[in-house]
């Protein structure tokens, strides 16, 4: 959050995309406020995050406060409001997954990511948040990278993924 | 009436209420943190559990929420089962794990409702061991301050914020223990309400900035049943004083006006008590211009001299007391007196009267007007001229979402259950302005005009309701919106300075009458005595512009804590002044007038003196002495009873106490027959002792001023009033008039308040407060006059547009509220801005009667075509006359004055003071 008020002119923040987009949404809703979760997620599926310009041009767009949206954006942890690397590992730390020894698993990931969860790689790939359950226990331990569901996980798997990691970004 | 049973012990309830109401109701003590009497419940915070049993086999029962259950006949419950007590404590006890232990710096410490919360379940010893959760807090102006770490997050600061006064820039964010109430980024809070946030928040997350930043405790100030000199409405206030100064100003519960809430000026506009400026010695004029101080004794001498049969010349003050006015214009007769207020606003001021008095709508209390289902308000900005009705309309326009909640069975308190099913669903609001109105994100339609087609629309408005047909589609659709209402209200004033829009608000107000007899007509007042000023007017009575012409005849003239040159132009300020009569000028601060004085006076102010106002609905209110005023200053009534009786005057002479002023002018004229049942007078006694402003508590009363001399003092004695300096005597049970604060066993924050409800969210036990002295003889209005009009003109109309923060006279002289009040300013529809070239900000010369002045430009969403608005009551703007025709030019030349006023910069106040008030 910045301390000097940002000067938003909706059409040079917001695509003309986005707004169709956004516009689309309004018209499934009987309040323009209905459609403020939409509108984020339309945003952050552009820009990968939701920034402050963005946020304040989403709520002018829909007749609300910069408060009310910054109040649902932040509800809400899948909103990201700084911002993030190209693909977001969701780790699930919830029961399930910690029985089969998630934590061993999260310990492998951040060391060959060299990242704790909340931070973002070096080279702007990764950034890694834990999530408490993506609903695929019958699976565990489960991660999501970017839009995929990855399964089953060990140290084998995570070291396929992410062990040329730290090569592939001196080459 | 419903029967329940709380542990054991059978209650006859309200139908419809929920349980936490029927305990406290009961004088039972169930702990509640989100609940709020006048916002209902959401069951957010957990903390009123109590066990509810099945059926009377049932011993186990089961945790219940009281806020959100409603009494039903028969049902049974249990404060005391263990579970419950446990619940409570736990509940208080999960709050803690974050809440910080700063009681002792935190400034709610001592009047905290989660301090008496904790105590009251019993919480004592906290477990947790682990790390508290920070936030980073917020600047959010001069007048909140903001302490996140302390939140429990009852969710009562939004809700009131937005929900109840419409505020849009606060809310809570994040969720879970990182749960945050404030803005999206640092800034001033915008809601002209915000200081409310200090009461209605339980805990110290919101306290009052200026209070603690010049701190006393609760229990260390002395307090008095006030009425607040902002505005017309006349809320009741508690001010608190320590060391003579005053620290802060408390909503004072009225059933009828303020409720629990009043606006920031109310709140923040009266440290000028306390200013530097305030005048503190008695000052005669040399010839050299110079003031010298003198004490009391030479200037009654000197005045003495002046006044041996002198002729004198008296200017009342609609900001004065309504018997220091009655004092002044009976010691100098009605034929050279003249109430204070310029003509053009007396026009206003006369018809309101009239109206008033002869109107057959009802002329509503706050409480009333929130019951309305249609309003109409007529060219009143009411957010910025009656703040206080502009926050009851915002309730009234949620009735439809009531009576939608009442259809489906919904009671009313369940305040989330009725907002989700209302949605955006309001009852009608129409606002008829010049200009954007505060309230016009809740209009169901704003028109914009000019003063005169305002008076215009309203008089075909009338004709309409009177059966002539519809000169318009929006007639028609305003005429049948509040011809369809089961209690229209009609709101106008004399914001506008024209009586004619306040003619064609009457006008409506009565075609409505002929159907319906519930209709209500509210007309707001400029000043907290302006209605009793008037009322005091006498046939004989000179015009302020007639007095000027006068004043050559007079060898005295003695003005009555009035600025004039906030109502008259330079020209006859000057006629006035060098008229050669000799000016006594009695005020509590320092202003252009008494730079022209012979001799000033130093008056006590509102904290320091007594006296009875009159409200915009003719309402006769008392205000008390908080504390004794500093040693050279009188109250102005014991200044003007000593002037008389120097003059010779016989009339006054056998009057020497405030009771007998009070008498007298009770008998003056048949309205204020019962002016001496606005409040006991000074013999009151409960159990043999007066009513005490100090707490019992009140700390180092021999000590305070050990630092000047070791001797211990007397305590001041009050003469004069039913209340004491002193902590001796029960705060308790008495006529509501008498309430210097609210303390109660075990409820030391504003929530003992219920103790001297009769009721929750009711009437006090000690009954109504306030007379109603302007009683309408319902034979219906007269047929207004022609309708006075501005001739049209190739210039543009100035229209004054009123600020909370500036437009008034001694709330402007408070640091805070001047800088709120900012930079005077020419207010501008973006297409006239278009026109004239200039963006928000540029200069813009108004050049208006001869006078040219330089004003920043504002840009507003709505001002009729052909006005220009300008900021009334600032330094800047004093020279332009509502209603004239100005010349607006570019201002190429203007360049920026020393650093604005900042509260904190004392330093730039002693230099040179560039707020809108010198």
């Amino acid at each position: 959050m910045t301390q000097q008020p940002i000067q938003t002119d909706l059409n040079s923040v917001l695509s003309h995309e986005e707004i169709h987009a956004i516009d689309a949404e309004l018209s499934h809703v009987p309040y323009k406020s209905g459609a403020a979760i939409d509108a984020l997620k339309i945003v952050q599926e552009r820009r990968g995050w939701v920034s402050d310009d963005c946020l304040m041009a989403i709520a002018r767009h829909l007749d609300m406060s910069a408060e009310q949206m910054e109040g649902i954006a932040t509800f809400y942890n899948l909103i990201y409001r700084r911002p993030v690397g190209e693909k977001v590992i969701l780790f699930c730390d919830s029961v399930s997954c910690w029985i089969c020894d998630c934590d061993g698993i999260k310990a492998k990931i951040s060391q060959y990511l060299q990242i704790d969860y909340g931070e973002t790689t070096t080279d702007n790939r990764y950034t890694l948040l834990p999530v408490p359950c993506l609903g695929a226990c019958d699976r565990a331990p489960v991660m999501m990278v970017g839009d995929e569901l990855i399964t089953d996980l060990d140290d084998a798997r995570i070291e396929l993924l992410f062990g040329t990691h730290n090569e592939a970004r001196t080459d | 009436m419903p029967n329940i049973t709380i542990d054991g012990q059978t209650l006859e309830v309200k139908e419809g209420d929920n349980i936490l109401q029927a305990c406290l109701n009961a004088g039972l003590d169930l702990p509640y943190f989100c609940w709020h009497p006048a916002m209902g419940s959401i069951g957010s915070c957990r903390q009123c559990a109590l066990v509810q049993y099945q059926n009377p086999s049932d011993e186990r029962g089961r945790i219940v929420m009281g806020c959100m259950t409603q009494v039903t006949d028969g049902a049974r419950f249990s404060l005391d089962a263990n579970n419950a007590v446990e619940f409570r404590e736990a509940v208080v006890e999960s709050l803690m794990l974050n809440h910080p232990h700063d009681c002792p710096v935190c400034a709610e410490g001592g009047e905290c409702h989660l301090q008496d919360m904790t105590v009251m379940v019993g919480h004592r010893d906290r477990r947790y061991r682990g790390k508290k959760n920070t936030h980073r807090n917020q600047y959010l102006g001069p007048l909140i301050h903001h302490e996140m770490n302390r939140c429990i997050t009852c969710y009562r600061c939004e809700r009131f914020y937005r929900d109840y006064a419409g505020g849009t820039d606060l809310g809570a964010q994040a969720s879970r223990d990182r749960l945050y109430f404030g803005r999206q980024q640092d800034g001033i809070l915008e809601s002209e309400f915000s200081g409310n946030l200090v009461e209605v928040c339980p805990t110290g997350v919101f306290t009052d900035k200026p209070f603690l930043a010049d701190f006393s405790r609760k229990w260390d100030l002395q307090s008095a049943p006030s009425i607040c000199g902002g505005c017309g409405v006349g809320c009741n206030i508690a001010p608190g004083e320590r060391y003579g100064r005053l620290k802060r100003v408390h909503n004072r519960y009225h059933n009828d006006i303020n409720g629990y809430f009043i606006c920031d000026r109310g709140r923040f506009g009266n440290s000028y008590v306390n200013a530097d400026q305030r005048i503190d010695y008695a000052g005669i004029q040399d010839a050299d211009g110079r003031f010298t101080a003198v004490d009391q004794a030479s200037a009654i001498d000197t005045a003495g001299v002046w006044l041996k049969s002198a002729k004198i010349g008296g200017i009342g003050s609609p900001r004065a007391s309504l018997e220091a006015n009655f004092l002044l214009q009976t010691w100098v007769g009605a034929d050279q007196f003249s109430s204070g207020i310029a003509d053009i606003e007396r026009a206003t001021v006369d018809r309101q009267l009239q109206i008033l008095q002869s109107t057959r709508a009802i002329n509503p209390s706050i409480k009333q007007m929130e019951l309305a289902d249609a309003v109409l308000i007529l060219g009143e900005d009411l957010t910025h001229t009656a703040a206080r009705v502009a926050l009851a309309l915002r309730q009234a326009v949620r009735n439809k979402s009531l009576a939608m909640a009442k259809q489906m069975g919904l009671p009313s308190w369940q305040d989330a259950a009725v907002r989700n099913l209302a949605q955006d669903a309001l009852s009608p609001l129409f606002v008829v302005t010049s200009y954007t109105s505060r309230l016009d994100d809740i209009a169901q339609r704003t028109v914009t005009l000019a003063p005169d087609e305002i008076a215009e629309f309203g008089r075909q408005l009338a004709a309409r309701l009177q059966g002539e047909p519809a000169q318009s589609p929006l007639i028609e659709e305003l005429a049948s919106s509040l011809a369809a209402a089961e209690r229209p209200l009609i709101i106008s004033g004399s914001s506008m300075l024209q009586s004619n829009i306040i003619d064609a608000g009457a006008a409506i107000a009565e075609a409505l009458c002929l159907d319906n007899p519930q209709t209500m007509l509210s007309l707001t007042a400029p000043e907290s005595n302006t209605v009793g000023a008037a009322m005091l007017a006498h046939a004989n009575n000179l015009s302020l512009e007639g007095m000027v012409e006068r004043a050559v005849e007079l060898d005295v003239l003695v003005i009555l804590e009035n600025d004039l040159t906030r109502r008259l132009d330079a020209v006859s300020m000057q006629k006035l002044v060098d008229s050669g009569t000799k000016i006594i000028a009695l005020d509590v601060i320092e202003n252009a007038t008494v730079e022209h004085a012979n001799m000033v006076l130093p008056a006590a102010s509102f904290a320091e003196s007594q006296g009875t106002l009159i409200n915009h609905e003719g309402r006769a209110q008392r205000f008390f002495p908080v504390f004794p005023p500093a040693e050279q200053r009188l109250p102005s009534w014991q200044w003007l009873l000593q002037l008389a009786a120097l003059s010779g005057n016989s009339q006054l002479a056998a009057l020497t106490q405030f009771d007998q002023v009070v008498d007298a002018c009770a008998a003056s004229q048949p309205a204020f027959a019962h002016l001496n049942e606005v409040a006991p007078d000074r013999r009151f006694r409960d159990r043999g002792q007066k009513i005490p402003r100090q707490t019992h508590r009140y700390s180092g009363r021999t000590a305070i001023n050990a630092g000047v001399s070791v001797h211990e003092p007397q305590q001041p004695v009050d003469h004069e009033t039913p209340l004491a300096f002193s902590m001796e005597g029960l705060n308790r049970d008495q006529p509501s008039t008498l309430i210097p604060f609210v303390w109660s066993p075990g409820w030391n924050s504003n929530h003992a308040l219920q103790k001297f409800q009769a009721e929750v969210d009711g009437p006090l036990k000690g009954g109504h407060s306030g007379v109603h002295v302007l009683v309408s003889s319902a034979n219906g209005i007269d047929h207004p006059g022609a309708a006075v009009g501005n001739a049209p003109t190739d210039l543009w109309q100035l229209v004054p547009v009123h600020r909370l923060h500036g437009s008034e006279e001694l709330s402007a002289r408070s640091d805070e509220i001047a800088e709120l009040a900012g930079d005077a300013f020419i207010a501008l529809n973006a297409e006239t801005a278009g026109q004239l070239e200039v963006a928000e900000g540029d200069r813009l010369k108004v050049i208006a009667n001869g006078d040219s002045v330089s004003l920043a430009v504002k840009i507003v969403d709505r001002m009729a075509v052909g006005c220009a608005g300008y900021s009334y009551g600032y330094a800047a703007t004093r020279g332009l006359i509502a209603g004239a025709g100005a010349d607006l030019q570019r201002d190429t030349d203007w360049r920026p004055p020393q650093p604005s006023l900042i509260a904190t910069d004392r330093q730039s106040m002693a230099v040179d003071r560039g707020s809108p008030h010198v």
